[in-house]
């Protein structure tokens, strides 16, 4: 592919932060997604700020049901019109971090494990930033949220982020891929591999938040490139189970690179030992880039 | 011919399902549920029934699933209880609010704690407020036509709203009575094919499930409710037209049993109604003024329905099998609401009955005909009475 | 009256012009630009503008529904963009 789809499906107007990086995400996906589809959307920032009544950003049909039930939802629509003998609509089930890797889980699981034609989308900002940047399952270690503050007794979140492309994986599903709005081919390019596959999919894209991670509105772009190049956020893709696609990092960049730039992670460089918890993340990223073979 | 067989009221549900036919149907097993969805498992496993049949992973995403299947323009079914419907319960409202006539049948069971597998009206009493047209069956027969007649008024233009058939779990599910089974042609002429105005159709795209500001929330709020008051309109035609269809006596939004001059009306819902009746015969062979109400529909509740049939009773004897902690039992206040507008009012005593499972012989209803009559002459000591309590007498 | 469950017509956030949150706007040198739609790509907003310039495919920005993130500016490769506070 040298040049995107010029149709946009998720149009302007939304009412998205300036430089919101999941507002781009879901702008990529969906020009991977052939125009004979159908979306549902998991409450969040998508929801909120693409359809305000009687407004809506979405150009394909679309539903917004609950927070925690996308996938289900999506399942539901694949049933009906596999009952119609529909073969050529696709199904696309969105949703944000917290609705993807902790409410909605169960759904989910039960959406890969049955093997709906679903392709799913997670737009991973690392936090519930709709209701005001709580932590969830995909905050990564240390970092600062309004429910994982830094203070005399923390240096931030305690967990380290939840691995959901290998709980997908571990469903046997058949395309598993993450992605970074830093390289908008490969998103789309992903997302439009997901959505061709008989079966479930899943894809996951970082979407760096300015507002919740506390960095420059121009710099969201910068900010997913440097996830990718310290290797926090590996950028690879399953089929089967086999990797089969890896984006390999030349000259690996220190994590500081990326933690220095962004205000959740600010504490770490101020605090009286806060330079163990950055070697602790710099050892999450060099176990990253030994898994996946990430250095060039 | 009509074919008449004796069966459990499940497998009667489940015949009325095979009949609607729907598109899809998405069920979590929860006891006593479970028969109405086996035997549909085994309709689609005969190629009797061609529907997807989602095996979902938990009652939340039965309905979720639901959600999505009819919004796709797909007729929908599914079927829970208890536990089951209160974890379906922020999706039921959803599913009201997105306006998708999703039928479900409600096998009435006890809510926990303790955990309870019995019968009584907790579940679905519980969820009266999710916008959900409510529908009691008295008998096996009743959730059969109650199901065919719960698509014809979700379905409708005017409505688009989701239905429950309630049936009283054991009494009626697993109970074997003789059951008339109309046939495919005729509930196909009845229940024409599901096709909605609105539905998620790339050819013609549509966003559902804005986000809706406090400058629009209240009106979309209000077309709803002007739905649910339609679905009251329409259901006594609907009731006539499935009587004239197939040939059996259908009452509208209650039925009256031996009203006329009566002193003492018994109201409730359900398969306890079958005791009552009973009851209300044997008195009457004694001579005494009682008679019985059925509730058919606790939503839309048959507010003028009721003044009209309680004008000239001299007291309302109203047996629920719930009860609101704090209050008292739901059909009760409900019956007190509607009746503050009627001309004039009864006294009114409230019998808690049948809390999970507990069961409730003739002589109990013979027992609170006699209370209520009692109340007359002197002043009112106890508005809600729990029926047989162990430590009351 | 509201539409049947608050369902909205595809594509009508367009009607709601965001440029007017906008503090910066982008201002393109024209002849510097390569049309590498680079700022295309990343626009979360989608309002870069594939136009022509002296024979040449440049963008440019619709500033209709341009927030002045300055994602633009920070990525174009030839520092073509610069922003520059929108007095409006």
């Amino acid at each position: 592919m040298t040049k995107l789809r010029e149709q946009e499906d998720f149009v302007s107007g939304h009412r998205a932060c300036a430089g919101c990086g999941l507002a781009l995400g879901a702008r990529l996906a969906m020009k991977g997604v052939e125009q004979d589809s159908i979306a549902t959307c998991a409450t969040g920032c998508l929801e909120v700020i693409s359809t305000p009544y009687p407004e809506s950003s979405w150009e394909i049909p679309w539903i917004h049901s609950l927070f925690e039930n996308s996938a289900s939802v999506a399942a539901g629509i694949e049933a009906a019109l596999k009952a119609k003998g529909d073969n050529k609509t696709k199904v696309i089930a969105q949703g944000g971090d917290g609705a993807t890797v902790d409410i909605g889980m169960r759904g989910l699981s039960g959406m890969f494990e049955r093997g709906h034609d679903v392709t799913y989308i997670c737009y991973d900002n690392e936090a519930y930033m709709n209701t005001g940047i709580q932590r969830s399952g995909a905050t990564p270690l240390a970092a600062s949220t309004t429910t994982s503050p830094p203070g005399k007794q923390s240096y931030g979140n305690e967990n380290t982020k939840k691995d959901a492309l290998a709980i997908a994986a571990a469903h046997g599903v058949g395309y598993v891929a993450s992605a970074s709005i830093a390289y908008p081919k490969d998103v789309v390019e992903k997302v439009k591999k997901a959505s061709e596959l008989d079966g479930p999919s899943y894809v996951q894209i970082h979407v760096p938040c300015p507002t919740g991670w506390g960095f420059k509105e121009r710099d969201t772009i910068e900010i997913a490139r440097l996830a990718v190049e310290t290797a926090l956020w590996p950028v690879y893709q399953m089929e089967d189970g086999q990797i089969t696609n890896i984006r390999k990092i030349k000259d690996r960049k220190p994590v500081e690179r990326y933690l220095e730039k962004q205000k959740r992670f600010k504490h770490l460089f101020k605090k009286d030992n806060g330079e163990k918890r950055i070697k602790e993340i710099q050892a999450i990223a060099d176990r990253n880039a030994e898994t996946f073979e990430l250095d060039k | 011919m009509v074919e008449r067989r004796v069966m459990e009221g499940s497998h009667a549900v489940a015949h009325a399902v095979r009949l609607c036919a729907p598109d899809v149907v998405s069920a979590y097993p929860i006891t006593p549920q479970t028969h109405i969805v086996e035997k549909i498992s085994q309709f689609v496993a005969d190629g009797d029934l061609k529907s997807e049949y989602m095996r979902v992973e938990s009652e939340f995403s039965a309905m979720s699933a639901s959600v999505g299947s009819s919004a796709a323009g797909a007729r929908t079914f599914t079927a829970t209880a208890s536990q089951g419907l209160m974890l379906m319960s922020e999706v039921l409202y959803n599913a009201s609010g997105l306006r998708l006539p999703i039928v479900m049948s409600v096998a009435n069971r006890a809510m926990g704690a303790p955990i309870n597998i019995w019968n009584d009206h907790s579940d679905s009493m519980g969820v009266r407020d999710a916008g959900w047209i409510q529908l009691y069956a008295e008998d096996n027969q009743e959730a059969l036509d109650m199901t065919i007649q719960a698509y014809k008024i979700a379905e409708n233009q005017d409505v688009m709203l989701p239905a429950m058939v309630c049936m009283d779990g054991f009494i009626l599910t697993h109970t074997y009575e003789p059951v008339s089974i109309p046939k495919k042609e005729e509930v196909q002429e009845f229940l024409p094919e599901f096709d909605p105005e609105v539905k998620l159709d790339p050819q013609n795209p549509v966003t559902l499930g804005t986000v809706g500001f406090p400058s629009d929330y209240m009106e979309i709020r209000h077309e709803q409710y002007q739905a649910m008051e339609n679905a009251r309109d329409i259901m006594p035609d609907i009731f006539k037209e499935f009587e004239e269809k197939f040939g059996r006596k259908q009452h509208s939004l209650i039925e009256e049993y031996k009203t006329e001059d009566a002193e003492i009306i018994i109201v409730s819902l359900g398969s306890i109604m079958g005791t009552i009746k009973e009851a209300v015969d044997e008195l009457r062979e004694d001579g005494k003024q009682v008679g019985a109400i059925k509730i058919k529909a606790f939503r839309p509740f048959p507010d003028q329905e009721l003044r009209d049939a309680l004008q000239n009773t001299k007291a309302v004897a109203v047996l629920d099998k719930n009860i609101t902690l704090g209050k008292k039992g739901a059909l009760y206040t409900e019956m007190k609401d509607t009746l503050y507008q009627a001309e004039t009012q009864p006294q009114m005593t409230n019998y808690i009955i049948g809390l999970g499972g507990r069961d409730i012989p003739r002589q109990s209803i013979k027992n609170i005909v006699k209370q209520t009559k009692e109340n007359l002459n002197s002043p009112q000591t106890r508005e809600v009475r729990f029926v047989d309590l162990k430590e009351e007498k | 009256m509201v539409d049947f469950a608050g369902k909205a017509e595809p594509g009508t956030t367009k009607k709601y012009k965001t440029g007017t949150w906008r503090t910066y706007k982008p201002i393109l040198d024209k002849e510097a630009c390569i049309g590498c739609e680079k700022c295309w790509e990343y626009c979360p907003d989608s309002c870069k503008i594939e136009t022509e310039y002296d024979g040449d495919i440049i963008f440019d920005t619709d500033l209709d529904y341009c927030k002045g993130c300055g994602i633009c500016a920070e990525e174009c490769p030839v520092e073509a963009i610069e922003m520059e506070l929108d007095e409006k």
